[in-house]
């Protein structure tokens, strides 16, 4: 188990060492392309690309799927709810920031009762 | 009610809903147990502020907190940044005091969002609602969406992964 555990977080810390490779997620994030597609927009061979695809698809980062003579990537099943998962973590920032300012209102609230019963006395 | 039970009952959490209300729109909206005067407070005073702004699970630290808070006032974040400290930093556009507040956020340059703030006050609780807009659909993409934040959600499965790694390996 550790093994196994050890060998994903080597592959993915791999599969994001390269500038190459992070461009290609980039570029998938913006639509799926084929192999033939991005090795022509990073000026390499298709065999060169072909293997950096194969380390995001090891990865997990990159799913492909052949369709005809033609190998089509994408981003891996992760990206899927990409809209979902953006919103929930912007709500998980805005909620951890806004449990913080309930407790800072809470304490210029208790300070100010016991201001105010001071001023009475 | 019994004397003391106020300070000692626990409140219903609030919650934090997000919307993305458009193209180039997310609104957020929480409901804060307090004064909208004391709310405003916490939003422009910088030893409030750097309080709550950016909590322990950004896994941020704030160096610098600067806040003018008059409309044509500056106000700049510096965050501990590797290799360089990060500043965010902008102008208040709007500031009405209690009910409404904006910035403009320009540490991107030309594109960048407007933040606005507005605060109602129901006995005693004020409802906030912040809106961030952007000023097209490409500039929100690329805010939140974009391979940044694919690699950010795969360091964050990492990080799952180290915790049970670690946990495994103390067995």
């Amino acid at each position: 188990m550790v093994q196994y555990i050890t060998t994903r977080i080597d592959t993915s810390f791999a599969a994001l060492s390269d500038a190459t490779r992070r461009g290609v997620l980039e570029q998938l994030g913006r639509a799926d392309a084929s192999i033939t597609e991005l090795a022509d927009k990073f000026h390499m061979t298709l065999t060169g690309m072909k293997k950096h695809v194969g380390v995001l698809e090891q990865a997990g980062l990159v799913t492909t799927k052949k369709i005809g003579r033609v190998r089509r990537c994408e981003l891996g099943p992760r990206r899927l709810d990409e809209a979902t998962a953006w919103l929930e973590s912007y709500r998980e920032r805005w909620d951890a920031r806004f449990d913080e300012l309930e407790s800072v209102v809470s304490e210029l609230t208790r300070k100010e009762k016991s201001d105010d019963r001071r001023k009475r006395k | 009610m019994t004397a003391g039970s106020e300070s000692e009952s626990v409140p219903v959490k609030n919650r934090t809903t997000v919307e993305r209300t458009s193209d180039r729109e997310v609104v957020v909206t929480r409901t804060i147990n307090g004064p909208a005067r004391m709310v405003f407070e916490a939003f422009t005073r910088a030893e409030l502020f750097r309080r709550w702004w950016v909590p322990k699970s950004m896994g941020m630290t704030l160096l610098s907190c600067e806040l003018d808070a008059r409309v044509g006032g500056q106000y700049r974040l510096v965050f501990d940044f590797a290799p360089e400290p990060m500043a965010f930093f902008g102008t208040y556009v709007d500031v009405t005091p209690h009910s409404r507040l904006a910035w403009t956020n320009d540490e991107g340059g030309e594109g960048g969002s407007v933040t606005t703030v507005t605060f109602e006050e129901e006995s005693g609780k004020t409802v906030v609602v912040v809106t961030e807009t952007y000023p097209s659909k490409e500039a929100l993409d690329a805010a939140g969406t974009g391979a940044a934040d694919a690699m950010f959600e795969t360091f964050d499965q990492l990080d799952e992964l180290l915790v049970v790694l670690r946990e495994s390996a103390a067995k």
